[in-house]
């Protein structure tokens, strides 16, 4: 029997799986757009065929932070800005696990900028849902880096002066091999999408759209949205990064203003991932660095036998 | 000069090979069954400035930089110089010599490259010659090296004139730089050594310094090796094969040695983007069953806090180690210093379950990083391994047998599947990762990707499930098991011998100390005794969790104790007094913060003066702190 005999195995996963059955009372407000994240990956880790225990999520802090309690699999609820950095290693350290790192707007463009420009770059394999609503949420209603400029708040009360972050470029420019928009009142959209970027082998970036109606009441201002994969008023292929580059000017430059587009804007499905060039250049292991731990006939190398001559 | 011992100072710029010399020549003085130990000082910057390595080698154990040395040998800095104005910055162009009088004992040797280096610049060289009875060869080993090969191989040139002059057999140097170099550049090298031993031979008198170097035997064979290289070598041998940091001095050597090695032994090395990731990353990797370990220096190390909490409330297996230099900030980068002890014990929020290990030698190093891995991964806690810039860098010859150890992969309390399977759980398969009634506060884990093990790990608190819960009761539970961990701990740690006692049993005064500062305090009691001074020493190698009893016995039975530390403000003085709540009037501290660790000779000097004759310190390199109840 394997020691990780949950990873691989072929079965009908029900959606209902992930739902704990004692469930904690989400403490999400009533019509928060966390819920439909929540929806949307219930929905589409049965479609690539994850089972729970082969799945680790790991979160940040915030109200997004929250989503490993109400999804019923592996789970690493992790600090303010940093669940990237620990998904990277989980990762690498067995890469059979499907792992899948979510935070906010805040927690993942602001504190956790730096991790997210460097994991973009690396493309690592995982996907990244960065809930976007906006709004510093769970510390009631402070500007974000998402908040457009002029946002009032308790700690910005002449409106802020910068310009918000622009999620989509940065991720392209930063190296990321899939980059998209959903948003949380497109269920079907968003549960496609979510599959597709796990199902990528490399750094998925998904901006989600996730209204706050406690501390943000304009977030209807998303709507309509526009889906550029579909519709036919964008002939558009998302493989052409000038083209990706090109609607994300247009969508972050008017965000603010009406239509809002949604949709994969990048995939590059030729490049390696990260985990894949490390193999190449010999810097990891073929099989999982965890099983080791768990196979009592391996002989571990000693430092004795390695390196004492060289200190002879 | 005394056949005792040879103290042999290489002084240069950066950049000209001062370090790889110097380790070859200590290399080939232990192969010759001597003792060896070396200390480094080296500016913050990439080619030039002030660089100097001393060998010490003796036929007895040294365990320490001597006082003062006895040989120097002082290349031009080949970078003082401003290639674009042929102009000298400053006086830098003398500094090999001018920097490095001080503390060259009456009766040495001086052999300078005076290719490159006046001593016309140097103030009243000629007065403090003859003063100090010192033996001055002016050789131009610049030119000696460039007729022969390349500039930069004076170095090389010094060597052979110290083998003219101490008589070591050039044959033993040649061995070492035939493993070392490649072909093309050893044919020179050996040349230019060998032009150098024949002019001194036949142009100068060799035999007028009595520079005959000790000769010794060793029982069994040595090994050459840094505290760095020994806590990378503990390491892997406790099956570490995940490593993630970020570049910073004097951290930089464990994580180098360990990225060069990782990849051959099927493990991974993450260079990452800053040093809360690299410590992050460690948590992830171990969180998924794997041995890991992060590390940086005072200034990393503080961006780690975070993540060290995390590891904490998570009860995630982790290793931390810190390379303390010289600070506040980014302070003096390449200078020893002890002053980040407060903060490794006390950094990050909340009531704090931690382990912190100090070695005290090149040896204990390797024992330490051992220790450091079983301990995190048998209790589920971080620990952190603290020594400074002094053992991280020097070199020592240990027993190559010390080395010759089982590995241990074990990754502590750790279900298979099977055994989850009869395990606590919640109605929907939730595994109860956190359960309370682990007697020494350790509840078995389970890894992701095994069946029946799903949980939640999390940085609130949390009921056994992983939940995040904030009721009174599951809160006290849960801090309570956390902190039975540590009695656990220390019980363990009694057993470890981590607590090194030297010097007479029942002598009247006694000498506190931790980390790095051992080797000097150790030779320091025994200059005492010899001088009728009755004095033992005790280095506490383990802080967190305190040896209270053990220290509380040592102090019980002095009359008084001198507490020795590198730094400005007492830190481990206050820790003992803090965690024994008693004997602070017994109690007086020798502090040195000037960027170099102590010579065993300030010890002798801080104590008899303190203790035995209650008199004052000369001059400012060392600092008396007297008894709380003074």
């Amino acid at each position: 029997m394997s020691a990780f005999s949950a990873i691989g195995e072929e079965r009908e996963v029900d959606r209902n799986e992930y739902t704990p059955e004692i469930e904690p009372q989400p403490t999400w407000c009533p019509g928060c757009g966390d819920f439909g994240v929540l929806k949307s990956l219930k929905g589409a880790l049965p479609e690539v065929g994850r089972t729970p225990e082969e799945t680790l999520l790991v979160t940040g802090i915030g109200c997004s932070g929250k989503l490993n309690s109400y999804l019923d699999s592996y789970g690493f609820h992790t600090i303010h800005g940093r669940s990237l950095p620990v998904a990277r290693a989980a990762k690498l350290a067995n890469p059979g696990v499907e792992v899948v790192a979510a935070g906010g707007d805040g927690d993942g463009y602001g504190i956790g900028g730096n991790h997210f420009m460097h994991t973009a770059r690396e493309n690592h394999d995982m996907t990244y849902i960065v809930f976007n609503n906006e709004i510093f949420g769970l510390t009631k209603g402070q500007t974000s880096p998402t908040s457009p400029k002029g946002h009032k708040s308790k700690t910005q009360p002449h409106g802020s002066a910068k310009t918000p972050i622009r999620p989509l470029s940065l991720s392209l420019t930063s190296g990321a091999s899939f980059v998209a928009r959903t948003a949380a009142v497109n269920p079907n959209q968003a549960q496609r999408i979510l599959k597709e970027a796990m199902e990528h082998d490399g750094f998925a970036h998904i901006d989600f759209l996730t209204q706050c109606p406690t501390w943000n009441k304009d977030a209807k201002q998303y709507v309509p949205y526009t889906d550029i994969n579909e519709s036919e008023d964008y002939d558009f292929d998302p493989t052409n990064r000038a083209e990706a580059q090109e609607l994300m000017r247009e969508t972050e430059d008017k965000l603010y203003e009406g239509e809002v587009l949604t949709g994969v804007y990048y995939r590059d499905d030729e490049r390696p991932s990260y985990q894949q060039e490390k193999q190449q250049i010999g810097e990891m292991p073929e099989e999982p660095l965890a099983e080791r731990y768990f196979d009592g006939d391996y002989e571990w190398e000693r430092s004795y036998d390695q390196f004492i001559d060289k200190h002879k | 000069m005394s056949a005792d011992e040879l103290i042999w100072r290489i002084a240069g710029g950066s950049g000209d090979g001062i370090a790889s010399t110097s380790q070859n020549f200590a290399k080939a003085l232990m192969r010759s069954g001597l003792h060896v130990f070396t200390h480094r000082h080296y500016p913050s910057r990439i080619r030039g400035g002030h660089t100097y390595v001393e060998v010490r080698a003796s036929a007895d154990p040294v365990k320490s930089r001597g006082d003062g040395y006895n040989f120097l040998l002082a290349l031009g800095d080949s970078f003082a110089r401003n290639p674009q104005e042929g102009a000298y910055y400053g006086n830098e162009e003398a500094k090999p010599l001018a920097e490095n009088l001080d503390e060259l004992r009456e009766g040495g040797v001086i052999v300078y490259d005076s290719g490159l280096l006046d001593p016309s610049e140097v103030p009243n060289f000629e007065e403090r010659v003859e003063e100090n009875n010192w033996h001055v060869y002016d050789i131009d080993l610049r030119s000696l090296a460039r007729d022969q090969g390349r500039e930069v191989m004076r170095n090389t040139a010094g060597v052979g004139v110290t083998c003219a002059i101490t008589g070591i057999p050039l044959s033993a140097i040649e061995e070492l730089m035939r493993d070392a170099m490649p072909e093309k550049i050893l044919e020179p090298n050996v040349e230019i050594m060998e032009t150098a031993y024949d002019l001194v031979r036949e142009e100068y008198d060799v035999d007028a310094p009595d520079v005959s170097v000790p000769s010794g035997e060793h029982d069994e064979e040595q090994v050459l090796m840094s505290g760095s290289d020994a806590i990378a070598y503990g390491a892997i041998d406790e099956g570490c094969r995940f490593i993630a940091g970020y570049p910073m001095t004097p951290w930089t050597e464990v994580f180098t040695i360990m990225s060069q090695n990782l990849p051959e032994l099927g493990g991974i090395s993450e260079q990452v983007e800053d040093e809360i990731a690299a410590a992050a990353l460690a948590i992830g990797a171990s969180h998924m069953g794997v041995k890991a370990m992060s590390g940086s220096s005072g200034g990393g190390f503080a961006l780690m806090g975070e993540p060290l909490g995390l590891a904490e409330m998570t009860e995630t297996p982790l290793v931390l180690i810190e390379a303390m230099r010289a600070g506040p900030s980014t302070g003096m980068p390449t200078k020893p210093e002890q002053a980040d002890l407060e903060h490794v014990l006390y950094t990050s929020q909340g009531d704090s379950q931690r382990v912190v290990l100090a070695p005290g030698t090149v040896a204990e190093a390797y024992e330490a990083s051992r220790r450091a891995f079983q301990l995190a991964y048998e209790y589920q806690i971080p620990s952190m391994l603290i020594y400074d810039q002094k053992l991280s860098g020097e070199l020592t010859n240990v027993p190559a047998s010390h080395f010759d150890r089982e590995p241990n992969a074990d990754i502590g309390f750790t279900l298979t599947e099977e055994e989850l399977a009869d395990q606590p759980h919640t109605n929907d398969g939730k595994f109860h990762r956190f359960q309370h009634d682990g007697e020494n506060g350790v509840s078995p884990r389970s890894v992701p990707g095994q069946k029946g093990g799903r949980f939640l790990a999390t940085g609130n608190e949390h009921n056994p499930a992983g939940h995040i819960d904030e009721d009174p009761n599951n809160r006290v539970a849960q801090m309570n098991r956390r902190q039975r961990k540590l009695d656990a701990i220390r019980a363990d740690l009694d057993d470890d011998g981590l607590l090194v006692e030297h010097g007479p049993e029942d002598a009247d005064y006694g000498i506190l100390t931790f980390g790095s500062q051992q080797g000097t305090v150790e030779e320091a009691v025994d200059r005492l005794n010899e001088n009728g001074t009755s004095v033992k020493a005790l280095t506490v190698a383990e802080l967190a969790p305190y040896p209270i009893d053990a220290v509380r016995a040592f102090l019980d039975s002095v009359e008084e104790a001198l507490v020795v530390e590198m730094n400005a403000s007492a830190q481990f003085r206050g820790l003992t007094q803090k965690e024994l709540g008693t004997h602070g009037e017994m109690l007086s501290s020798l502090l040195k913060y000037n960027g170099n660790p102590f010579e065993p000779a300030e010890i002798v000097e801080g104590f008899t003066t303190n203790i035995v004759e209650d008199g004052e310190l000369p001059g400012n390199e060392t600092k008396f702190v007297p008894a709380a109840g003074d």
